[in-house]
């Protein structure tokens, strides 16, 4: 699902913030990618979602080398990759529906043959009273929720989840890590950057440590 | 995983009977993209470019019927000659005019007549018999396509001292002023057009870095640049048709009160220089459907401009 090579990025003429990154991670596997602040989990997972090209090394992603992609192919892998964003990038003009529902709409599809799914993904995650209004009206855990939502609305293959449950209450935190468990246990594969320690206690899954660069499997 | 299964959280509750859901926003925001500014642009394009047209076909109508009018009476001139019957000739020439395809009758200008036309120059109670003053024959023209004058000249050569006036010189450079007047307006219509193109290319850019967030969510949830491309195409193919025809409307109305003036007490009375040449400000159905062909062709430029500058700025970004 995931490998790679000796994977090094480094921003501009920066310091390499990430080095020699070799790893796999098997279809419908389940980790959590912790380390301290800056240690750049959120730079990895954007490797992950192709919105960052590595400086070094090789990504292979459904066992295509991501270096290779026609731009109609990585619109094809994006597809298959739900990515919950830490600062949401809901679009403000849309209602939460319509945000949520935005992947299906890009993939051509009537409303008519999502509106149900969407609708009962929304109140699955509590925004069922929240779904006629426009994101700025939201809260930041509602934001959150909605992010979520949009991410998995498609059964991705792969989710990415970039601090998910930092702006929600410890409920609604276990409530989105059971989705999360939800979608793996279909056959979602799921890498969470978290740093919330109550959250990793609460299932047992690999943790992959990002320190200084270099990253290390937890088992 | 039901709501109530977990119970603690009143957002997690389902909702029952909600509101109907409103019809899906348009991806690229509405107000975002250069708006009323851009399609009073294209307006006045439009409204340019459709006088432009208008222009231009009342030059070709007019410039057709001046060229039909002239070509429907040519001359014959016989110069006296000593020692030669004119009258004989001006007969001879006559019928040869008349036995010719296309020719609607030929009249010979009686000495009288010939007196009448000097007069103002040579003063009345002249005797002309003594002097070699030449001779006309007026020969009308019904089917200017089925003369061939060329013919009816070589014909003529039979005759002494006779020589064919057919106006081609007039008509030749009528023409040839006309054509010019023609491409001059072609050449503003395109510039106007290109004006207009490059309007839009600069908005496009404008939505485009204004919206670099909407297209970068569009991007990561998976959107092809044609899809893209797509939504922007959407709102530029609708403002470019409100402009256009915002634009073409008002030309056709400025025909239109340009049609009623000229048949009104304005055209009636004196003529001025422009009924003069024009024969009356009168824009004709081409020009009508012509403002009607420049309000699609806007509409479509500018859609087609969009999306090509979309597709090319999304190029770009990867």
């Amino acid at each position: 699902m995931i490998r790679f090579e000796n994977v090094g990025l480094r921003y501009d003429m920066g310091p390499e913030i990430l080095r020699d990154l070799t790893f796999t991670f098997a279809p419908r596997s389940f980790h959590f990618l912790t380390g301290p602040s800056g240690a750049g989990k959120t730079s990895l997972l954007r490797l992950l979602f192709l919105s960052l090209k590595p400086t070094r090394g090789l990504i292979n992603l459904f066992g295509k080398d991501v270096a290779t992609l026609s731009k109609r192919e990585l619109s094809g892998i994006r597809r298959r990759i739900g990515m919950v964003f830490q600062d949401f990038r809901l679009l403000d003009h849309l209602t939460t529906f319509e945000n949520v529902a935005l992947p299906l709409r890009v993939q051509g599809k009537a409303e008519t043959d999502y509106r149900a799914d969407v609708v009962d993904l929304l109140k699955w995650v509590g925004l069922g009273e929240r779904m006629h209004v426009l994101p700025p009206v939201l809260s930041g855990g509602e934001k959150q929720r909605a992010s979520i939502a949009r991410a998995v609305i498609g059964q991705p293959e792969l989710l990415l989840a970039d601090e998910p449950t930092g702006n929600v209450d410890p409920v609604l935190g276990r409530r989105l890590l059971r989705l999360f468990m939800e979608l793996n246990k279909l056959g979602t594969s799921v890498v969470i950057a978290t740093h919330d320690i109550n959250l990793m206690d609460q299932f047992d899954a690999p943790r992959a440590v990002l320190e200084d660069g270099h990253l290390r499997i937890e088992e | 995983m039901s709501a109530a299964e977990h119970g603690t959280d009143g957002d997690l509750t389902a909702v029952k009977g909600e509101p109907e859901l409103r019809p899906s926003a348009q991806i690229v925001p509405q107000r975002s993209v250069a708006g009323s500014a851009l399609t009073l642009v294209v307006a006045i394009m439009s409204f340019l470019a459709c006088l432009t047209l208008g222009g231009v076909t009342l030059i070709r109508d007019a410039a057709h019927t001046w060229q039909g009018e002239i070509g429907r009476e040519v001359t014959i001139q016989i110069r006296p000659i000593d020692g030669v019957d004119t009258e004989a000739e001006l007969n001879k020439a006559r019928d040869i005019a008349m036995a010719a395809p296309g020719i609607a009758g030929a009249r010979i200008v009686s000495t009288a007549e010939t007196e009448r036309l000097l007069e103002p120059w040579l003063g009345s109670g002249l005797e002309l018999s003594g002097l070699p003053v030449p001779r006309l024959v007026i020969v009308e023209v019904a089917d200017a396509g089925a003369t061939d004058f060329g013919a009816l000249r070589q014909a003529l050569t039979e005759v002494a001292g006779a020589s064919l006036d057919d106006h081609g010189l007039w008509t030749e450079r009528l023409a040839a002023t006309a054509a010019v007047l023609v491409m001059i307006g072609i050449g503003v219509l395109v510039l106007v057009l290109v004006a207009m193109v490059l309007s839009v290319v600069f908005a496009t850019r404008g939505a485009m870095a204004g919206n670099r967030s909407v297209v970068e969510v569009l991007h990561f949830v998976g959107a092809e640049d044609g899809f893209i491309a797509g939504q922007f195409q959407r709102h530029f193919m609708v403002l470019g048709l409100k402009g256009g025809l915002a634009g073409g409307l008002a030309a056709m109305a400025v025909f239109a009160i340009g049609n009623l003036l000229s048949r009104g007490p304005l055209g009636t009375g004196g003529t001025t220089g422009a009924e003069m040449l024009f024969g009356g400000f009168a824009v004709g159905p081409t020009g009508y459907l012509g403002a009607l062909g420049v309000v699609f062709v806007v509409a479509v430029l500018t859609a087609a401009t969009s999306r090509i500058t979309v597709q090319r700025h999304l190029a770009m970004l990867s």
